[in-house]
C-alpha cells in the first residue's frame, strides 16, 4: 500500500516570492515524518506541494521534482487529480461537507470520483474507515445525521476516514490537531501510529512533543530572515533531532530558545 | 444583604459599589412614552399643533428627549447615548415597516371586493369597463407563463455566468463580464422591453408574443440571478473546495456536487427575488405582447394578457368596476409573488445544511 517519496531540489514561488528553496527531502513508506519550524518557514507550502493542492493558490509555481516511487507527479501528463487520489491530504480545521450526512461524507471521495458502487460495497468502505478512523463506535448508530453534528475532534476523525475511504497510498497532514482539545489531540496521535502500519504519513506540526511522540523521522524548516525563503536545515531520526541535533539552530529551535 | 455587607472588608463594599452602576427602573421608558403622549395630546388640545401625523411626530420627539434627557442625569453619558440609539434604530424599523403594511392592508381591502372564485375563473373577454364582473384567469396565466419561461432561460445561464466569476474567473474577460452584469442591474424595464422591441420584433419578425415578454424579462432577471448567486458562491468556504480536490475529486464535479449544494438556498432567495421582480413589471410587456382581453394559453402566438398590465389597463378605463378589478388583480399578483416566496423558502429549508 504504502510508498516512499523523494524531493529533489524543490523550489516554490508565490508570484515573485520565493516561499521555499532548494529542498531534498526522503520519505520513507509506512513512516510518519513530521516537519517542523517556526511560522511561514514554508512546511505547508512543501507538504502541499506534495499532492499538488499547492497549484489551488493563483501564482504559486513548483520547480524540482517529487517523486512518488520513483514517478515525477509533475512530470509531463500527470494530472493533479490523478495524484490526490493516491496522496490524500488532512487539513488544520475539521472541513467535513456541510451538506453531507456523516456515511455521505466518508464515501463522498469515491462517489464524487466517478465510479457507481453498490450500496453494500459502501457500507463495508463506510464501516472500514470509520474504525480505521476510531470513529466507528461513537457514530455507528447515527450515519444518517449530518457530518457538521459532530465535535470537532469527531469531525477532524470524521475527515481523516474520509481521506483513507479512497485509499491513497500517502496521507498528508497540516496541523491536524492545532484546531483541537488535548483529548480529541490524544486520540488523533494514536490514530495517527495505528495508520503508520498501512500508510506512509506525512504531518505538520506547531507542537514539538507532538512531533516527538509520534514521528519516526523530523525534518526542521527555517527562514534565513522575513521575506525570505524557508530552507530545510536538518533532518533524521526522530530521537537524534530532539537530544542530539546537528545544528545549531534545530537545537535553539527544538530547546525553546526562539520561534 | 446586609449580613453579607458587614462581613465584607471595607475595600471589598467599596469595589461593590463601584461595580454598581445607577439604572432607570424598568418602566422608564413606558413612563417617558405615556407623559410624552400626554403632553402632544395637550399641545394639541390647547391649539399648538393638529393632525395625527404632527401629534405622532411630536409625542416621539419628546419621548427621544425627555428619556435621553432623564438617563442622562440618572445613568450618565453611555447609557443614554445607548438608549438615543436604540431608540432611532426602532423608529426607523417602523418607519420602514408602514409604507408596506399600509400598501398589504389597502391592497386586501380594496382587493377582496373584486375577489372571488369568479374572478380567479373568469376572462375579461366580452367584458366593457363598466360591466361588473370579468377575471383574471387570462392575466394569471399569462403571467405564470412568461415568469415560467423567463426562469427557465435565465436562472441557468445565471448561475453559469456566476460560477464562471467565482470559480475560474481571472483577467479582463471576467472583469469585463462583471462591470456588464452591473450596467445589466441598472436597465431600466422598458429600455429591456425597447430592445426585444427594435431588436427582434421589428429586425427580425418575431412575432409579438408572450415569449417575446418573457425574453424582454429575461434581460431583467439575468444580472439580480448573476449576482446573488455570485456572492452565495462566494460565501462556501475554501476549507470545503480543497477538501474535495485533496480527495481526488474533479473541479467540476466539486463545484456540482459540493460548492452549489452548500449555496443552494442563497441561491433560491437569489432567484426569487428576481421573480418578484419581473413578475411585476408593465413595461416591457406593453412593447413585446400589449394587451390581451381573453384567455391565450399558446406563449408563442399572438397576444397575452398578464397582471400588470391588467392592472394598469383597468386602471387606464377609469370606472368604479374597472378599478374594483384591478385592485383585485393587485391582490393576485401579490399573492401569486407570497405563495412562490413561501415555495421556495420551504424548498430552501430542506436542502439547507444541517447541524442535527
Amino acid at each position: 500500500m504504502a510508498k516512499r517519496i523523494d524531493i529533489t531540489d524543490l523550489n516554490i514561488h508565490y508570484g515573485a516570492f520565493e516561499a521555499v528553496s532548494g529542498v531534498n527531502l526522503a520519505v520513507e513508506p509506512r513512516s510518519v515524518t513530521a516537519l517542523i519550524g517556526p511560522s511561514g518557514c514554508g512546511k505547508s507550502t512543501v507538504l502541499r506541494s506534495l499532492n499538488r493542492m499547492i497549484e489551488v493558490i493563483p501564482n504559486a509555481r513548483v520547480d524540482g521534482k517529487v517523486l512518488l516511487d520513483g514517478q515525477d507527479i509533475y512530470g509531463e501528463d500527470v494530472d493533479p487529480v490523478n495524484v490526490r487520489r493516491v496522496i490524500g491530504m488532512v487539513f488544520q480545521r475539521p472541513n467535513p461537507f456541510p451538506t453531507m450526512s456523516i456515511y455521505d461524507n466518508v464515501i463522498a471521495g469515491i462517489k464524487l470520483e466517478k465510479r457507481r458502487s453498490k450500496k453494500a460495497d459502501n457500507d463495508d468502505i463506510v464501516e472500514r474507515s470509520l474504525r480505521a478512523a476510531n470513529l466507528w463506535g461513537e457514530v455507528k448508530d447515527r450515519l444518517g445525521r449530518p457530518g457538521a453534528g459532530l465535535s470537532g475532534g469527531q469531525q477532524q476523525r470524521l475527515c481523516i476516514a474520509r481521506a483513507i475511504a479512497v485509499e491513497p497510498q500517502v496521507v498528508l497532514m497540516d496541523e491536524p490537531c492545532s484546531a483541537l482539545d488535548p483529548i480529541s489531540t490524544l486520540a488523533i496521535e494514536e490514530l495517527i501510529t495505528q495508520l503508520r502500519e498501512e500508510y506512509t504519513i506525512v504531518i505538520v506540526t506547531h507542537n514539538m512533543q507532538q512531533a516527538a511522540r509520534i514521528s519516526d523521522t523530523t525534518a526542521f524548516f527555517n527562514l534565513s530572515g522575513a521575506g525570505k525563503a524557508g530552507h530545510l536545515i536538518e533532518v533524521g531520526p526522530t530521537q537524534r533531532m530532539f537530544s542530539n541535533p546537528e545544528e545549531k539552530a534545530t537545537e535553539d529551535y527544538i530547546s525553546g530558545r526562539f520561534g | 444583604m446586609s449580613q453579607i455587607q458587614q462581613d465584607l472588608p471595607v475595600s471589598s463594599l467599596e469595589l461593590q459599589n463601584e461595580l454598581k452602576g445607577k439604572r432607570l427602573p424598568r418602566w422608564a421608558p413606558w413612563a417617558v412614552a405615556g407623559g410624552a403622549v400626554v403632553l402632544a395630546l395637550v399641545l394639541a388640545l390647547v391649539g399648538a399643533i393638529s393632525g395625527i401625523p404632527l401629534i405622532a411626530v411630536v409625542a416621539g420627539l419628546l419621548f427621544v428627549v425627555g428619556e435621553t434627557a432623564w438617563s442622562f442625569r440618572v445613568e450618565g453619558r453611555r447609557h443614554a447615548t445607548d438608549r438615543f440609539a436604540t431608540t432611532i434604530v426602532y423608529t426607523a424599523f417602523v418607519v420602514a415597516v408602514i409604507p408596506l403594511i399600509a400598501i398589504l392592508f389597502s391592497v386586501v381591502q380594496k382587493g377582496m371586493a373584486a375577489f372571488s372564485l369568479d374572478f380567479l375563473t373568469g376572462t375579461m373577454r366580452n367584458i366593457n369597463a363598466r360591466d361588473a364582473g370579468g377575471g383574471v384567469a387570462h392575466a394569471l396565466v399569462g403571467t405564470i407563463e412568461q415568469v415560467a419561461m423567463a426562469t427557465v432561460i435565465a436562472v441557468p445561464i445565471g448561475i453559469l455566468v456566476a460560477i464562471y466569476l467565482v470559480e475560474f474567473g481571472r483577467g479582463r474577460l471576467a472583469t469585463w463580464i462583471s462591470f456588464f452584469v452591473d450596467v445589466m442591474t441598472g436597465v431600466p424595464s422598458i429600455v429591456a422591453g425597447l430592445f426585444i422591441f427594435t431588436g427582434l420584433i421589428l429586425t427580425f419578425g418575431l412575432e409579438r408574443s408572450g415569449f417575446a415578454a418573457s425574453l424582454s424579462l429575461v434581460i431583467l432577471m439575468l444580472p439580480v440571478v448573476v449576482r446573488t448567486t455570485e456572492e452565495m458562491i462566494k460565501l462556501v468556504p475554501n476549507d470545503l473546495r480543497e477538501a474535495a480536490y485533496a480527495l481526488g475529486v474533479p473541479k467540476w464535479r466539486t463545484i456540482m456536487s459540493i460548492v452549489l449544494p452548500t449555496a443552494i438556498p442563497g441561491i433560491i432567495t437569489g432567484v426569487m427575488l428576481a421573480v418578484a421582480r419581473v413578475a411585476g413589471e408593465t413595461a416591457p410587456l406593453l412593447l413585446t405582447t400589449f394587451l390581451s382581453q381573453s384567455m391565450n394559453w399558446d406563449l408563442f402566438n399572438g397576444p397575452q394578457a398578464a397582471l400588470p398590465t391588467m392592472i394598469w389597463d383597468q386602471i387606464a378605463s377609469g370606472t368604479d368596476t374597472a378599478l374594483d378589478r384591478a385592485w383585485g388583480a393587485a391582490l393576485v399578483l401579490i399573492l401569486f409573488v407570497a405563495i412562490l416566496y413561501v415555495g421556495a423558502r420551504i424548498i430552501a429549508k430542506v436542502y439547507a445544511p444541517k447541524t442535527h
